[in-house]
């Protein structure tokens, strides 16, 4: 195989990772939602919880981009 | 057409050698000099003639210091306290780093993993040296979860210490990892609309959504790391 070719399919590869971070992404925000919508009051101290949830299991997916990238730009 | 990596490359705007060693000064050097030169000003105007009413610099002050105290009363409580500076410092240089690294043509030098590792393990260090000295040799319990059962320990006790010192590591790559995707990606979707020609134009609102998000990302993760700092100095503190 051609590793030019090679490459573009890993760099696919590499994203498959993204697959897991949205579900964790959907999770973290619909367990969000509902906790609101329970206790509104809530609101101002979950919303930061799950801003930090969210910006954690972000970088997750940014890993997988990252990786990616590097595969692709050399 | 160049490769969108091209941004991140460090360039030597005054070459210095000293004893084999390159300390020119960078264009890293020279944002980040900017930085704090940014932000000692701002603080030094701002308070400079402090009044009850904040004027429009003092507000700016006043908004970082509150968030900053309260993010350490919220983390560490009034232990915390004497981290303050620390936290407060680390978490402006961050955030201007990343928001002037947002404009066209400079250059983010938290996109560089030597800087966040020195970050990082600054932190590591302060962290693990607060922990033995308030708590010397009882620091050592740290790494014993309480509660688990005795013939655990050899099981639990290396992970805990393996969890302990992949913080730094994590840390500094999470960062690193955010800015420099963050901006790979905002070139390529240029790149992309550029290649489509007048039919680019259909693609601008996604570029300009991009930067607002990369806007999102640069203060968020300026917030978690200063975030994961305080929960780092509060286990340092409390232990457990």
């Amino acid at each position: 195989m051609d590793v030019e070719a090679a490459r573009m399919i890993g760099a696919g590869l590499a994203v498959i990772a993204l697959c897991g971070v949205g579900i964790g992404i959907g999770n973290i925000f619909s367990t969000l939602v509902s906790a609101v919508a329970r206790n509104p009051e809530a609101r101002k101290e979950v919303f930061s919880i799950g801003i930090l949830g969210f910006a954690l299991t972000e970088a997750v997916a940014l890993f997988a981009l990252l990786i990616a990238f590097l595969i692709l730009f050399k | 057409m160049e490769s969108p990596l091209h941004q991140f490359v460090v360039k030597e705007l005054i070459p210095l050698h000293v004893a084999g060693y390159n300390i020119s000064f960078t264009n890293s050097a020279l944002f980040m000099f900017l930085v704090v030169v940014g932000v000692t000003l701002l603080f030094f105007l701002g308070m400079r003639k402090s009044t009850l009413v904040p004027g429009r610099l003092q507000s700016i002050v006043e908004l970082c210091f509150e968030f900053v105290d309260n993010m350490i009363d919220e983390n560490i409580g009034e232990k915390g306290k004497p981290f303050f500076p620390f936290v407060l410092s680390l978490f402006l240089f961050i955030l201007f780093g990343n928001l002037l690294g947002m404009l066209p043509y400079s250059f983010t030098f938290t996109s560089q993993i030597i800087l966040t590792f020195s970050l990082a393990a600054m932190v590591f260090l302060l962290v693990t040296l607060v922990g033995i000295i308030r708590h010397g040799v009882k620091f050592l319990t740290y790494f014993m979860p309480e509660g688990a059962p005795l013939f655990f320990m050899p099981l639990l006790i290396p992970i805990e210490l393996i969890s302990y010192l992949s913080r730094p590591v994590s840390l500094s790559i999470r960062l690193f990892a955010n800015m420099m995707a963050g901006h790979t990606m905002m070139k390529v979707f240029a790149l992309f609309t550029i290649a489509l020609g007048v039919g680019g134009i259909s693609t601008i609102a996604v570029n300009v959504l991009l930067i607002g998000f990369e806007f999102l990302v640069a203060f968020l993760q300026a917030y978690v790391f200063s975030v994961l700092t305080c929960l780092y100095l509060k286990d340092a503190i409390h232990l457990h």
